[in-house]
């Protein structure tokens, strides 16, 4: 069937079987390859995306019930000449190792602090505790969080 | 894995939903949030012939508070209930219980009607709807019924909704300013499921001692369980020292789960007491 909605800003219309999942189908018709799948059943929070605002695992949603929404993954968080703070904070404070988990990371981040700009340490552990990262023991990914608060108050970024 | 095929239909109105169930006589699933029909498909647990996507059924996303009660359209989502400041005083034990529900992610899209229907022994809100003696409101071909929850859960993922009937409601008794409340919950890590959680309330009179106690538990049993005999020790006694030790002895001698990866039967047994326990003395600090 045809499903359209938005991607990071642009429409699109693409053909799917109704069991096609959100994230396959950004990965395998859009050619948006950031969103990265890890367990494909809800667990791990790497193929995190924003629908609508929200942050959402997009291997739980099928690509037919995002029809009309306004999808944003990863790369839609990034920009074409440098590191926006967000991933700025991620680098400086070691935040990641094999990256596999960071657009998960990244997208649910931007969420909890587009949200809630203030939000403490304990905050930022319950909200990243449904994120699975196997390299970092997650201390570096909260500090890079908390650090990239500033950037986010005031409605910025 | 990949989830098997199936076909896809997104109604506009509750009939037609109800309509296309109906066709397919227990072939079809609804589709609320996804966040365990998902899971499901992926596991390839189940292969239905079609999905019934309720999401253009905007109605049942209301909250409707009254001096009857909460009811939470079935397809309100945790997040809703999150973002709802009524609630907080309208339902003080609903908001503490569904803060355990699941990750971030999927309170943005998981909704009340789907984890009733689902009926995980382990979920919050189905344990909710038992301690509090919720009625569920369900359409059929038949029409309209209201069930309460005592008979709705029949065991693990098994519940008295019929192959053609769809949750609308879920409708929790009213909530008297003065009443003590509790909710503890063990897990390995916040958001996962409970190994046991326990939820307590009790109307104190005008000595302080307990009326109307009602006791549940949850991940001890095939499916939410409240505990008379717990409820029996509370009733018409002080909620003091001695009495939560009667209870969380009544409680272990209640509750006989089984072992699973998780934990093993004696631990969730213990675990049970020591949640009533906690959850009594969070109810009984309230007091002062």
């Amino acid at each position: 069937m045809k499903v359209h909605f938005e991607v990071n800003g642009r429409a699109v219309e693409v053909a799917v079987e109704p069991r096609l999942t959100l994230a396959d189908c950004l990965r395998h018709h859009l050619r948006l390859t950031g969103t990265h799948v890890g367990c494909e059943h809800g667990v791990c929070g790497a193929c995190t995306v924003l629908v609508d605002g929200k942050a959402v695992r997009s291997c739980l949603i099928l690509a037919v019930q995002a029809e009309g929404s306004k999808v944003v993954t990863v790369e839609g968080l990034s920009k074409d000449e440098g590191l926006t703070p967000l991933q700025a904070s991620f680098r400086k404070h070691h935040a990641l190792q094999c990256g596999f988990c960071t657009p998960g990371m990244i997208t649910t981040a931007h969420a909890l602090l587009s949200e809630e700009p203030d939000c403490d340490a304990d905050r930022v552990r319950e909200v990243l505790s449904g994120n699975l990262c196997r390299c970092t023991g997650y201390v570096s990914i909260v500090e890079a969080v908390l650090d990239a608060r500033a950037a986010y108050k005031g409605g910025t970024s | 894995m990949k989830m098997p095929p199936f076909d896809y239909a997104c109604p506009a109105t509750l009939s037609e939903a109800v309509a296309l169930l109906a066709a397919h006589d227990g072939d079809a699933k609804v589709l609320a949030g996804g966040q365990s029909l998902v899971p499901i498909l992926a596991f390839r647990l189940a292969a239905p012939k079609l999905l019934v996507d309720l999401r253009k059924l905007t109605d049942l996303r209301t909250i409707k508070i009254t001096p009857d009660g909460v009811a939470l359209g079935a397809m309100v989502r945790w997040c809703d209930i999150e973002s709802d400041a009524r609630l907080r005083t309208a339902h003080p034990l609903l908001v503490a219980a569904i803060a355990h529900v699941a990750h971030y992610q999927i309170r943005n899209r998981g909704t009340v009607g789907g984890s009733i229907a689902h009926a995980d022994p382990a979920a919050e809100m189905p344990g909710i709807a038992m301690t509090c003696e919720a009625e569920i409101v369900a359409m059929g071909k038949a029409g309209t019924r209201t069930i309460k929850a005592a008979d709705f859960f029949q065991g693990a993922l098994t519940t008295a909704l019929r192959a053609d009937e769809i949750i609308v409601e879920i409708r929790l008794p009213a909530w008297p300013a003065e009443r003590r409340w509790g909710f503890q919950e063990f897990a390995r890590r916040r958001g996962d499921f409970a190994l046991a959680a326990a939820a307590v309330f009790y109307d104190p009179d005008a000595s302080g001692k307990a009326t109307n106690a009602h006791v549940g538990v949850i991940g001890v049993a095939d499916r939410p369980l409240r505990l008379p005999s717990v409820e029996a020790v509370l009733n018409g006694a002080a909620i003091d020292a001695g009495t939560i030790a009667k209870a969380e002895a009544a409680t272990t001698a209640a509750v006989d789960p089984d072992s699973d990866i998780h934990a093993s039967g004696a631990y969730r047994k213990a675990l049970a007491g020591t949640m009533v326990e906690r959850a009594l003395k969070m109810a009984a600090e309230q007091a002062r």
